[in-house]
């Protein structure tokens, strides 16, 4: 009531808050992110057009990397298509089906790992749905973005779709094998990618050919060394079996257990 | 479009606000959407409008503050144009994305209390 003059109107509350519209999904994202780094996964996270080349990269990845555990899970809006190419490739792999969901948020992920071996890998990709807009604004827990770029889709993507590349830790400019039947200028399409990323960092490739696939394979190596250190050292703080302080009043999707689902898993390293 | 899922936790956000402090109704809220965030406003305010009946942000006027977005550079400060490379050439470090940029905040909102 309003105290002013006591006149029994309502009262107007100002209230400042100044958060991020996604601060729900942030937080999912930190504790999915949480758990890979603690179980030593590497989760990278690959974004692109539809047809840009996001399985068949892992595919290809897949037989560079034989001696490591790989996972994915796939995200398609009405096929499990794609999930069953990566295992045939050797990726055990999920379907996460969005049905008209244009992209994945981290409880999506972060479902989807409650019925799946994650602990087991080294690395484990999110195949995000094939778009370059909606994906680029959720966080999903990953260690690194990827973008899948086509030397097919033009020179000015990049300018054209700022937001997501400007989040690439990595692009990969894919299908380099069709270069010499395309009026491609690749220089150009670099150029556009210094345009929107800071720090540009891209590699040439072609899945189909297995140039420049060494390439990848090592960064994700190197990667996936870095992060295993660091889950061994023994400051490790989240045993398989922990509880968590989910409690933050409107995130009522944490509500799960980790306990039984994945601890009963064998978790390694402990 | 990822517009109503954000205006959906929007609304959400909005309503815990409201319980917080027993109020009513809401009258307004200020929403910033940076250049780079990656949401279009007006995508944002039509999906507002659809999405808000029957919540209690029915009554509430969106107001949208939109950022631009700006790189400088961390050394010398230098202002980037629009569609420059994001590197400054006299210090040769990479640019940096001026805060708010690339955000969608919810920034305040106005409460009606008895």
């Amino acid at each position: 009531m309003c105290t002013t003059c006591g006149c029994g109107d309502p009262e107007l509350v100002p209230v400042e808050l100044h958060e991020r519209i996604l601060a729900g999904n942030d937080r999912i994202a930190s504790h999915n992110r949480q758990h890979f780094r603690e179980a030593g996964v590497l989760a990278l996270n690959l974004m692109g057009s539809p047809g840009s080349g996001k399985t068949a990269v892992l595919e290809a990845t897949a037989h560079l990397l034989g001696g490591l555990r790989l996972g994915a899970v796939s995200a398609d809006l009405a096929t499990d298509n794609d999930a069953r190419r990566l295992e045939k490739a050797g990726i055990t792999s999920r379907a996460i089906t969005t049905g008209q969901a244009c992209h994945l948020d981290a409880d999506l992920v972060h479902r989807a790992l409650h019925d799946f071996p994650w602990r087991d890998l080294d690395v484990f990709f999110i195949e995000n749905v094939g778009n370059l807009v909606c994906p680029a604004i959720y966080d999903l827990g990953q260690e690194k973005n990827v973008v899948v770029l086509s030397v097919t889709e033009g020179e000015d993507k990049p300018q054209k779709y700022p937001v997501i590349f400007r989040k690439a830790d990595l692009v990969l400019l894919t299908k380099c094998d069709l270069l010499p039947h395309l009026e491609v200028d690749l220089a150009k399409l670099e150029d556009a990618l210094a345009r929107v990323m800071p720090e540009p960092r891209f590699m040439r490739l072609s899945a189909r050919s297995g140039e420049g696939m060494e390439g990848f394979r090592d960064w994700v190596l190197s990667l996936r060394s870095a992060l295993g250190r660091a889950a061994d050292a023994p400051a490790r703080s989240l045993a398989a079996d922990h509880t968590h302080a989910h409690a933050d009043g409107d995130h009522p999707t944490h509500a799960h257990a980790h306990e039984e689902g994945e601890a009963a898993r064998s978790p390694r390293r402990r | 479009m990822h517009e109503y899922s954000l205006v959906q936790a929007l609304v959400s956000r909005v309503e815990a606000a409201a319980r917080e402090k027993n109020a009513t109704r809401v009258h307004r809220l200020r929403v910033s959407v940076g250049e780079l965030s990656g949401v279009e406003p007006d995508l944002f305010r039509s999906a507002y409008e659809v999405f808000r009946a029957g919540t209690l942000c029915e009554g509430a006027d969106l107001e949208i503050v939109k950022v631009a977005a700006r790189f400088a550079c961390p050394g010398c400060g230098e202002e980037l144009g629009r569609g420059e490379v994001l590197r400054c050439a006299r210090c040769d470090r990479p640019a940096r994305l001026a805060p708010g940029s690339d955000e969608l905040l919810l920034e305040s909102v106005e409460l009606e209390v008895p």
